[in-house]
């Protein structure tokens, strides 16, 4: 910041303050626009009757805690937090190991190495309701391939119910999940990989240290502000899901694989009961906002400014 | 200082166009509508869909000094676009819904009666003024309706010397016979969604179930635990609780199931293809002699208020048009659907010899919303969590209705 410059008074800074701010106005307007006003009204909406008739009279009045009380009382509101907590802890766990060990791999360099890491990419570049298509058919219980591939192996004799069964259902939809995630997490820490001076891994190896050695003393600490950057946006875009699940089983067997994201979207656009929804949405609003400051705190070295690279 | 002043000059290009673009943004809202054009809000998203209901639309708004202007938005999507046009004074001047979406319309007060438009709706039956009124008062008028039936592959059921089974009875032993190899008996969905719902309902309501109050009488655990004795006896794949009906019809048309409940909307699907050869039978009851009470579903077609009033009008007069005999038969003969009207049902069923028992079904099926009104997608939603806990082993049928009637009680 400039701040102490602006203070020297010198002839036309008051202009040249105005002018800074005429440049920082687009975006304070864009922002109160499409996140400022969002936020308020979904707050807002969260204590308002807000029905289809709201649409019509453009009234809604206000209920007090009566929304929450109502979503609150849903035991379906405990399982799906659950659910959203297991679904995105797991989702992360498999995406971010598998994209490490595939970067690390790739970051090798062998023939055709290239040419693999582009064909890895392609489940980020199907569209994720494509793809639960082909999954729900991959996993069916009778003729899907993947159970057919078990019994060919050998691993199982009379087919898993990959999404008919409320036990494994949840399960079911983390690994398509972790299916879809691979390629993101593979990029951005293979781009983290290439950044890491040669000489570190040549003067470890002089010192005699093994791979795995080299793995958890240079690799990993030098990967860390990459590494942070991954699951702060995986964490995002994985604890609001909704379209997987949508598409894959709709929430069910029995409520087993209904999420925060499945919740609101029932509650807003098929109840109509938008009031109740906001409550849900804010709520997952609530837990990403915990989470960010929580992170933004631990891990203001790596992201901040002045520190890192 | 010649850098700050190219700075400045391109500020002030930022500042302009953001400005600029929110004066657009806003004049675009205001658009003064043709007073001789009617619009229509549907689900026509699909080209021959659009074309058919255009031309039918013209038909009748030619002669009236008309013209019809349709919006089509995908079926899931109608009632939200409804209520942003509603908050922006911009709805059309006939909204096409969902039956089972029009009471939360009617509720808000913005739906006007169509006797108020010069609709006259005399010779509907009963069921269709059902599923377009709420509160005793009529809003939309159906003009065709769905329901769901029993369709059964007959070369399967030749080769195994059975008869479509009439009763649950039957059913199960029909089902049994037919279930051998990679093919199941019996399929239906069992989807926690509209779907699965619309399936489970002529079992529960056959059966004698309310779903006013779930726990009242043995109907619907009756129900419940029928649908589960079919898929614990392996006559119906355990999977039914992730198949929609669109996946029902793939599992009927790839010979892994003999019979199938679904509607009419598949008969395109089924006369495309040569490989199975299909007949359509009522739905099974649970004893001889009841009626089958399967739900009977479709669009209904609304005037939302204007303050025009001639705009209402002319839509009711393209309303009365689009219901006459001759549209009506021409419509439902178009879409598969069963007309209201019951002179021109009448002549449907005979037309029709292979899609009659569609017809008959509708004469005794039941509105979703006729009990429950406005509270339908709570009570649904109620119904769904029961049968897949059921079906699922998570939960006796007995059980499941007493979570489910706390679950549909809780909200008002």
């Amino acid at each position: 910041m400039n701040a102490a410059k602006t203070r020297r008074r010198a002839p036309g800074s008051r202009q040249r303050a105005l002018y800074r701010w005429l440049f920082v106005l687009p975006a304070v307007l864009y922002l109160l626009a499409f996140f400022g006003y969002p936020l308020v009204r979904n707050v807002l909406m969260s204590f308002q009757e807000f029905t289809p008739r709201t649409y019509f009279t453009g009234e809604a009045p206000f209920n007090g805690l009566e929304n929450w009380r109502a979503v609150l009382d849903d035991p379906l509101l405990g399982d799906a937090l659950w659910q959203t907590m297991v679904f995105t802890v797991g989702s992360l766990l498999g995406q971010f190991t598998l994209g490490l060990a595939l970067a690390v791999f790739f970051s090798r360099r062998f023939r055709l190495s290239g040419t693999i890491r582009a064909v890895l990419l392609l489940p980020w570049l199907v569209p994720m309701v494509v793809s639960a298509v082909v999954w729900r058919r991959i996993m069916d219980e009778e003729h899907g391939v993947l159970n057919s591939f078990l019994e060919l192996v050998g691993l199982s004799s009379d087919g898993v119910p990959w999404l008919s069964s409320p036990s494994v259902a949840l399960a079911s939809v983390i690994l398509v999940n972790i299916w879809i995630g691979i390629p993101f997490n593979m990029v951005i820490l293979y781009g983290g990989l290439a950044e890491i001076p040669e000489e570190l891994y040549e003067a470890a190896a002089l010192d005699g240290a093994g791979p795995w050695r080299t793995f958890w003393r240079i690799t990993l600490p030098m990967l860390r502000p990459v590494v942070t950057v991954v699951l702060v946006l995986g964490f995002m875009s994985t604890v609001k899901i909704l379209d997987l699940v949508l598409a894959l089983t709709g929430g069910g067997p029995a409520d087993s694989t209904q999420t925060l994201g499945t919740l609101t979207y029932q509650l807003s656009f098929l109840r109509l009961d938008f009031g109740q929804g906001a409550v849900v949405g804010n709520i997952l609003i609530l837990i990403s906002a915990v989470f960010a400051v929580l992170y933004l705190r631990a891990n203001r070295a790596d992201l901040g400014p002045g520190k890192g690279r | 200082m010649p850098a700050s002043n190219g700075r400045t000059r391109r500020s002030a290009v930022a500042v302009g166009l953001a400005a600029a673009t929110l004066a657009t943004g806003l004049a675009g809202c205001a658009a003064e509508p043709d007073p001789d054009t009617v619009t229509v809000l549907n689900s026509a998203t699909d080209t021959a869909e659009h074309e058919a209901n255009q031309d039918f639309f013209d038909r009748c708004a030619e002669p009236l000094g008309l013209r019809v202007e349709q919006i089509s938005v995908p079926a899931d999507q109608v009632a939200s676009k409804a209520l942003r046009m509603a908050s922006s004074d911009s709805l059309t001047d006939i909204l096409e819904l969902d039956g089972s979406e029009l009471p939360q319309f009617a509720e808000t007060g913005g739906l006007r009666p169509i006797d108020e438009v010069g609709v006259v709706a005399e010779g509907l039956s009963d069921s269709s003024v059902a599923l377009g009124s709420f509160d005793g008062t009529q809003y939309g008028v159906a003009r065709s309706v769905n329901s769901l039936a029993l369709i059964y592959n007959t070369e399967l059921l030749a080769e195994a010397g059975v008869q479509p089974p009439t009763t649950w009875d039957e059913l199960r032993r029909t089902a049994a016979e037919l279930t051998s190899g990679d093919t199941y008996g019996m399929a239906f969905s069992a989807t926690p969604d509209a779907d699965g719902v619309y399936q489970f309902l002529p079992f529960f309501w056959s059966a004698g179930g309310d779903e006013a109050r779930l726990t009242e009488g043995e109907g619907g655990a009756a129900a419940l635990a029928f649908w589960k004795e079919l898929v614990d006896g392996g006559v119906v794949s355990r999977s039914v609780v992730n198949w929609n009906q669109q996946d029902v019809n793939d599992q009927f048309l790839s010979g892994r199931a003999a019979m199938m409940i679904n509607g009419p909307w598949q008969v395109p699907v089924l006369d495309a293809q040569d490989e199975v050869d299909w007949a359509v039978a009522a739905i099974p009851v649970p004893e001889a002699g009841r009626d089958p009470v399967p739900p009977i579903g479709g669009t209904v077609m609304t005037v939302p208020k204007n303050d025009d009033r001639e705009r209402e009008r002319n839509a009711g007069r393209l309303l009365s048009c689009l219901n006459s005999e001759e549209n009506q038969l021409a419509w439902g003969e178009r879409v598969n659907n069963v007309p209201t009207l019951a002179a021109a049902a009448e002549r449907y069923r005979e037309q029709n010899p292979k899609l009659a028992p569609f017809a008959d079904l509708v004469l005794t099926a039941r509105s979703r919303t006729e009990r429950v009104g406005t509270r339908w997608p709570v009570v649904g939603d109620a119904l769904a969590g029961a049968f897949q806990s059921v079906l699922t082993g998570r939960s006796s049928p007995e059980d499941a209705l007493r979570d489910a009637q706390r679950q549909a009680g809780e909200e008002r």
